[in-house]
């Protein structure tokens, strides 16, 4: 070892940092020998000698540090991201129940607000009075009754006890004040946020309606994408020949895959609702235009898969005399399989997730009732959270988070299940 | 014999088929391209028909919902641009750095861990991320200009561009990170060998190597930026507002898209129209970012012999 090459690999291994004890005192001994007794450390007599180099060295270490601190930027931000919307969104799993004393007769179905005592009024939820009537069909049995039951609170009355912004009258503040002391206010877990669909009344409002919406939608996508976009992968993997038209669409499924997505809202607007008539903010129209947005990625994740199928398995089946379709069909497509299907769920979480496309064809619309088929209107779960985000009452804002705290644990189990089916069926050839 | 021959005739026929089918499927993606720019170009076609082209390009009014209704989209081109930009000078420094530490001075462990959760960032729904702009980030901008005495509006371009930005971190960095670990070791090792210091080696040669990748990752970030919808529809304002100050409310291409189409105008009605007027410019800039991109990919892969990427 020169001496020249002894220098840079300390100067190298300073920089990372990371020179081990032992190593730096041995090249320092062999440096001292060959130096002829010069001692290393004494650098005006040194020919090497940088004068220099403490900048250079200091600047290496201030752009470590720079790359560092990026990284650190991204994790903090998502970590901040992450708690700040549980922090929002956690709250609206618990909602707000009053024990009041209700009195079922021919006067309170005429005029639900008399059922309960004047000033309980104001606190109990404007959707319960409405269920009065509902309740009395279904259980004929409460007819000239009066019990005590938990009823759903107002909004308010729930971020009061969350202890949000909310708007109450001095005179309403100690009643539940009274009520809480005597144990008749509670917060309790929100079922009815997973069992009812969308409200104009947001104690009522729930996510139901636009999981199923969601649910039809994506059916029709995977339906749609699926079959094509492993076609197309096949195709282009196993059959193309390399000429100008194999080339074309290669390109084109690359620059696809980078349309912003908002154009594909325009298509699904200009051809399927206007040119062919497709019933407008259907889960038809969302899933069709979702499943041309989700093409490329079960594309190239597919060719990924079906390049990663060593070619000793084709040859082994072409000397056993299969034609082409059947090695495909037969031997490549299972075993290639699982890369496949991993990119297609991954393709699936990325459709769940999409808004903008869907807004333009109208899946935005106000939905109460889940859909029952694909040519009804409907909404989807990202769709319901940014028509939440936009309502004036602060009770939305917390059901706008919970929203998304559904949806990203949705996305985050796909990408796991991904995950998953990857390491379970990988095959290493 | 014949049942044989007969037999191989007609699973010849099946086996031509099939692949015609295969070739069908193949077709679909590329008539999607061409759905899309058709299914634009003849809406924008009829809105110029009633409306002015030279307008549109150079006017500085845009107000389709009165009586008497302006279509100069300069105004909305500034504000994408603006919002744009403060998004890639949050996520070009970031998305590099990230990809530097990732592929030059991390560990494989490390990295294994790192690259995954910046990738969680990149499978965030954008409503989410513009839910987090409004709610969250906007808010703090307004406070912290206030605190330097300056008004910022609730709708200010700059909370829109940060959120979008940290949105668009995982396109750069994961793909910077592929191209810089392509770099061919030799080259670096050359580097460190004439006693250039790591940073400097990072800098002069792996990034200049890395150029056309790193370029290419940085221009499908800019055309996701360009059109991105959620983030701006949720948090950046409505109102066609022409200045320089990012503090202000300032609308986009794609806001503008939305507002125009969610309404319930008429169809042919020139405000609805001009929400293709605008989608045309869109996917033409865009189209081009992405043809330049994946050409310098494309190079960049043909130079250095890769086909992971």
């Amino acid at each position: 070892m020169t001496e020249e090459a002894i220098r840079q690999d300390n100067i190298s291994s300073m920089s990372e940092q990371q020179s081990l004890p032992q190593e730096a005192s041995e090249q320092k001994k062999s440096a001292f020998n060959n130096n002829n007794g010069r001692s290393s450390d004494n650098n005006i007599d040194n020919p090497f000698y940088d004068p220099t180099l403490k900048a250079r060295h200091a600047k290496a270490k201030r752009f470590k540090f720079f790359t560092i601190a990026s990284l650190v930027f991204s994790i903090a931000f998502l970590s901040f991201f992450l708690v700040d919307i549980l922090v929002k969104g956690l709250p609206a799993f618990k909602q707000a129940y009053i024990q009041v004393e209700v009195n079922y007769n021919e006067k309170t179905l005429e005029s639900t607000r008399s059922a309960i005592d004047r000033k309980y009024r104001r606190v109990v939820s404007r959707s319960w009075y409405r269920s009065i009537p509902l309740q009395v069909e279904k259980n004929p049995a409460l007819m000239n009754s009066s019990q005590k039951v938990w009823v759903l609170a107002d909004d308010n009355v729930d971020q009061y006890l969350k202890g949000h912004y909310y708007k109450l009258k001095s005179k309403e503040v100690k009643l539940i004040e009274e009520l809480k002391s005597s144990g008749d206010v509670e917060l309790r877990f929100n079922t009815s946020f997973f069992t009812s669909g969308d409200s104009k009344i947001p104690e009522n409002s729930g996510i139901l309606s636009a999981m199923i919406g969601s649910i039809l939608t994506l059916i029709v996508t995977m339906l749609v994408a699926f079959p094509i976009g492993v076609m197309t992968a096949v195709y282009l993997e196993e059959f193309a020949p390399d000429n100008r038209f194999t080339q074309i669409i290669e390109v084109n499924i690359n620059n696809l895959a980078a349309i912003p997505s908002i154009l594909f809202g325009l298509l699904g607007l200009a051809i399927f609702i206007n040119l062919f008539g497709m019933p407008r903010s259907s889960p038809l129209v969302g899933g069709l235009t979702l499943a041309l947005m989700t093409l490329p990625i079960i594309i190239v994740s597919s060719r990924a898969a079906l390049r990663s199928i060593p070619d000793s398995i084709r040859q082994a089946g072409y000397g056993l005399g299969l034609t082409k379709i059947q090695v495909t069909k037969d031997h490549v497509i299972p075993l290639a399989f699982p890369g496949i299907l991993t990119g297609s769920i991954i393709g699936l979480a990325q459709a769940m997730g999409e808004t903008a496309p869907l807004i333009i064809v109208g899946m935005i619309a106000f939905i109460p009732d889940s859909p029952s088929s694909i040519f009804e209107a409907a909404t989807v779960m990202p769709a319901q959270i940014f028509t939440w985000a936009g309502m004036p009452e602060r009770a939305y804002i917390e059901r706008t988070a919970a929203g998304i705290i559904v949806l990203l644990s949705i996305l985050i189990s796909l990408n796991a299940l991904a995950i998953y089916l990857r390491k379970r069926f990988e095959i290493k050839w | 014999m014949k049942s044989f021959e007969l037999k191989n005739k007609r699973s010849e026929r099946i086996e031509q088929g099939i692949t015609a089918l295969l070739i069908l499927a193949s077709v679909i993606s590329v008539l999607t391209t061409f759905g899309i720019l058709f299914s634009i170009l003849f809406e924008a076609i009829e809105f110029f028909q009633i409306r002015s082209f030279w307008y549109f390009m150079t006017g500085s009014e845009w107000s389709p919902g009165v009586a008497d209704s302006k279509f100069g989209a300069v105004p909305i081109f500034a504000g994408t641009f603006w919002i744009t930009a403060i998004a890639m000078a949050v996520a070009v420094p970031i998305g590099l750095g990230s990809a530097i530490y990732m592929s030059e001075y991390a560990g494989d462990k490390v990295r294994d861990v790192l690259k995954p959760l910046l990738e969680i960032l990149a499978g965030i729904p954008t409503v989410v991320y513009g839910f987090f702009a409004a709610l969250t980030i906007a808010p703090f901008v307004v406070k912290a200009a206030d605190y330097f005495g300056m008004d910022a509006s609730f709708n200010s371009a700059l909370a829109c561009g940060i959120v979008m930005g940290v949105m668009i971190i995982p396109v750069i960095s994961s793909l910077s990170d592929d191209v810089i670990r392509a770099v061919p070791v030799s080259q670096s090792n050359a580097s460190l060998a004439l006693g250039m210091t790591k940073s400097e080696t990072i800098k002069s040669i792996i990034l200049l190597s890395a150029a056309p990748g790193i370029i290419s990752a940085a221009l499908l970030g800019l055309s996701k930026a360009l059109g991105e919808t959620m983030i701006v529809v949720m948090a950046a304002g409505l109102r066609a507002n022409l200045t320089w100050n990012p503090l202000e409310d300032m609308t986009t291409v794609t806001v503008r898209i939305v507002d125009a189409l969610v309404g319930d105008q008429a169809f042919d009605s020139p405000a609805t129209l001009s929400a293709f007027a605008l989608g045309l410019v869109l996917f033409i800039v865009t189209l081009a970012l992405n043809i330049v991109s994946l050409t310098m990919i494309r190079r960049f892969k043909e130079k250095y012999r890769i086909n992971t990427l």
